[in-house]
C-alpha cells in the first residue's frame, strides 16, 4: 500500500490510524501513495468526518483547499467527489473521497467549511453531482441557461451550442454546433508498446488446454 | 405625509469595468450607498481548460497553465510539472530547479508591480501604473531571452525547463536586481505614507485569521491576516530551502495589510534571484532521460535513435503511470495547486486546477459587507484577481 516514503510518512501513518480507528466502519478504504494520504468514506458520514478533521486536535485541517468532481462513467456510482484538506498547525494535506452517482446527493460542506459554497457549486456545474441542502445551487462557471455538464467524459468537447453575433437581428444567438469537418480525435499511442506477446495457441505449448 | 418606503437596489457592477480586473459581473444590493450583499457571477473568461487538457497529451497540455494566470504565467507551468514529475517520479537536474526558482520569483515580481499599481489606479493614484509597467516589460524581456515569448512562455518543461539561458543574461537580470529596489524606493514615497491613499485602504476589507482559514484564503492574502505560512517555507520544492528570506505578515488583516505585504514580498523575491544568480550551478537543464524530455537538437542530425525519441515525444508524448497525485506551488497570488489523475496513458485522465482567486472572490460578499460602494473597488483590488484562473 504504501509507496515512496517521505518524511512526513509517520505522520500521515499516524493520521491514519486516527481516522481509521474514529470512523470504523465508515471509512471504505486508506491509500498512501506519493507522500499523499488519501481516505475513501462513506457518502452519509462526510460531513462528521469534514468536521473532525477540522477540529480534532490531531488533525486541525482549518482549510478547505479544493473539492472536485472525477467522472468514471464505467463504475456504478460513476462520480468521486474529492476533498482537500490543508493543516497548517501540522503542515500535512490530507484527501477525502466520496462516490455517488447522478442521482444520489452527496451532503454539504458549507456548514464545516464556507469555503465550500462555491467549490460546490462548481463541481455540480461541471459534473452535475447534487449537493443536499447546499444554501445556494446555481451553476457558476457556465453560461446562463446553459444545459448538460461539461467536465463528464461523454459530453463532448466541441460542446452542443455555439454562439455568435448576428447583424441583422442586433444580439447574440445561440445555434447548434456546425463543424466544417468532425472532429478528429488523434490517437498517437503505439500499438506495439505494451503488447503481452501472447499468440493464439501458445497456451498448448504450456498444456493448459 | 404619508411615510415613504425605501427600497434597496440592485447595481450591476461590470462586467466591463476598469476596476473589475477582468471580466467580473458584480450584482450589488446596495442600502444607499451601502452595500448588503454582493454577488460574483463569474464564468464570463471560462473556456474549458480542464477538458481541453484531458484531450491532450502532457507536453501539449502544458501552454494551457501560461493562460490562466497570465500576468505570471511560469508559476503555473511549475505546480502542473511538478505533479507529472511526482506522478513519473522523475528527479530534476540542480540548475533546472534554480532557473524555475530564479523565473518563479520573476513571475511573483511581476504579479505584484501589476496588482499593486492597477490597485492604486483603482484607488485614485495613476504614477505608480506608468512607472511599474516599465519595469514590468523589462522582466518580460527577460522571459523572451528565455524561451521566446514575454507572456505565453511555455518554458517549463516536465523534468526542467526548455532550454538554457541565453550567455549574459544572469549578467543583465542581476543588474536590474541592482536598480529595481530605485523603482520600490520611489513607489513607496508616492503611496505608502500617502494620505489619501491610507484613507481608502486602513481598516477597509478586514479579515481575521477565522475568516481566512474558513473561507481557504492562502498566499499574501493569509499571511496579511497574520499567518506566516508559505508553500516555499512550509513545503518547499524545486531547492526553495537552498535560500534565505523571510515572510512577511500583516497584522490586521485590511486592504492597506495586504498592499504592505505584497509590497514586501517584491524585497523578499530580489533576495531570492539574487541567490539564485549567485548560487548557480552548472549542468544539465533538463533530465536526461530521452523517454520524458526530447534530445538535444545536434544529435538529431546524427543519431538516428535521438530522431526516433524526439518524434515519439511530440507526436504521442510520454506516458505518465496510473495514479493520483496534488501538488501546490505558492503562486504570487496564493496557493495554485494541481490535481492530476492518471490512467496510465498519454493523456491526463481528469485534471482539477485549483485557482487562489477562486478561493479568495468569494469571499467578497463577507469582506464587502456594510462597506461603501467605493470599498468594493479597493477589495477587489487587493485580493488580487485575475479571471483567467477563476473562470479557467
Amino acid at each position: 500500500m504504501s509507496e515512496l516514503l517521505s518524511d512526513n510518512s509517520a505522520a500521515l501513518q499516524d493520521l491514519r490510524d486516527l481516522v481509521t480507528a474514529h470512523f470504523g466502519a465508515d471509512v471504505i478504504e486508506t491509500v498512501y501513495r506519493y507522500g499523499e494520504l488519501t481516505v475513501v468514506v462513506k457518502r452519509e458520514s462526510i460531513v462528521s468526518v469534514l468536521t473532525f478533521l477540522r477540529d480534532d486536535a490531531g488533525c486541525l485541517f482549518k482549510q478547505l483547499i479544493d473539492i472536485c468532481g472525477v467522472d468514471y462513467p464505467e463504475r456504478a456510482e460513476r462520480f468521486e467527489v474529492v476533498y482537500h484538506l490543508l493543516s497548517l498547525k501540522h503542515n500535512l494535506r490530507i484527501r477525502v473521497k466520496v462516490t455517488t452517482d447522478e442521482e444520489t446527493p452527496v451532503p454539504t460542506a458549507v456548514g464545516v467549511y464556507s469555503a465550500a459554497d462555491w467549490f460546490e457549486r462548481e463541481t455540480w456545474d461541471m459534473y452535475g453531482v447534487f449537493f443536499a441542502d447546499h444554501p445556494d445551487p446555481r451553476r457558476i462557471l457556465t453560461d446562463y441557461g446553459f444545459e448538460g455538464h461539461p467536465l463528464r467524459k461523454d459530453f463532448p468537447l466541441t460542446g452542443y451550442v455555439e454562439v455568435r453575433y448576428d447583424d441583422e437581428l442586433k444580439r447574440v444567438v445561440y445555434e447548434p454546433v456546425k463543424l466544417v469537418q468532425d472532429f478528429r480525435n488523434f490517437d498517437f499511442e503505439s500499438p506495439w508498446e505494451g503488447m503481452q506477446n501472447i499468440l493464439p495457441g501458445d497456451e498448448k505449448a504450456e498444456g493448459n488446454a | 405625509m404619508s411615510e415613504q418606503k425605501i427600497k434597496n437596489m440592485t447595481l450591476n457592477f461590470g462586467p466591463q469595468h476598469p476596476a473589475a480586473h477582468g471580466v467580473l459581473r458584480l450584482v450589488l444590493e446596495m442600502d444607499g450607498e451601502v452595500v448588503e450583499r454582493a454577488d460574483p457571477h463569474i464564468g464570463l473568461l471560462h473556456r474549458g481548460t480542464e477538458k481541453l487538457i484531458e484531450y491532450k497529451t502532457y507536453v501539449q497540455a502544458t501552454p494551457y497553465f501560461d493562460r490562466l494566470d497570465y500576468v505570471a504565467p511560469m508559476n503555473q507551468e511549475h505546480a502542473f510539472c511538478l505533479a507529472i514529475e511526482k506522478l513519473m517520479g522523475v528527479e530534476v537536474p540542480k540548475r533546472a530547479q534554480y532557473i524555475r526558482v530564479l523565473y518563479a520569483e520573476i513571475g511573483r515580481i511581476l504579479n505584484h508591480i501589476l496588482n499593486l499599481t492597477t490597485f492604486a489606479l483603482d484607488v485614485g493614484a495613476m504614477t505608480p501604473l506608468l512607472w511599474g509597467f516599465e519595469e514590468r516589460e523589462k522582466l518580460m524581456e527577460f522571459y523572451e531571452r528565455a524561451c521566446g515569448a514575454r507572456l505565453h512562455a511555455n518554458y517549463f518543461r516536465p523534468g526542467g525547463v526548455a532550454a538554457d539561458l541565453p550567455a549574459g543574461l544572469l549578467e543583465d537580470i542581476s543588474a536590474w536586481i541592482d536598480q529595481f529596489p530605485n523603482f520600490l524606493k520611489d513607489f513607496d514615497r508616492v503611496l505608502t505614507g500617502n494620505r489619501i491613499f491610507k484613507q481608502r485602504a486602513v481598516g477597509i476589507g478586514t479579515v481575521s485569521a477565522e475568516e481566512a482559514f474558513d473561507w481557504g484564503f492562502t498566499g499574501p492574502n493569509i499571511r496579511a491576516s497574520g499567518i506566516a505560512w508559505d508553500l516555499r517555507k512550509a513545503q518547499p520544492y524545486d531547492s526553495y530551502e537552498d535560500f534565505d528570506f523571510d515572510v512577511p505578515v500583516g497584522k490586521y488583516g485590511d486592504v492597506y495589510d495586504r498592499y504592505l505585504v505584497r509590497f514586501e514580498e517584491m524585497n523578499q523575491s530580489l533576495r531570492i534571484m539574487r541567490q539564485v544568480i549567485d548560487k548557480m550551478p552548472d549542468g544539465p537543464v533538463i533530465v536526461q532521460n530521452n523517454k520524458v524530455a526530447p534530445p538535444a537538437r545536434a544529435d538529431m542530425k546524427r543519431s538516428m535513435e535521438a530522431l526516433i525519441h524526439h518524434f515519439k515525444l511530440f507526436t504521442e508524448g510520454f506516458h505518465v503511470p496510473a495514479g493520483e497525485c496534488y501538488a501546490a506551488v505558492e503562486a504570487p497570488k496564493g496557493e495554485f495547486g494541481v490535481f492530476l489523475v492518471s490512467d496510465g496513458s498519454n493523456r491526463p485522465y481528469r485534471c482539477k486546477i485549483r485557482a487562489p482567486g477562486f478561493a479568495h472572490l468569494q469571499g467578497m460578499d463577507f469582506m464587502s459587507k456594510g462597506h461603501m460602494l467605493a470599498d468594493v473597488v479597493a477589495n477587489i483590488g487587493s485580493l488580487d484577481i485575475v479571471f483567467g484562473e477563476i473562470d479557467r
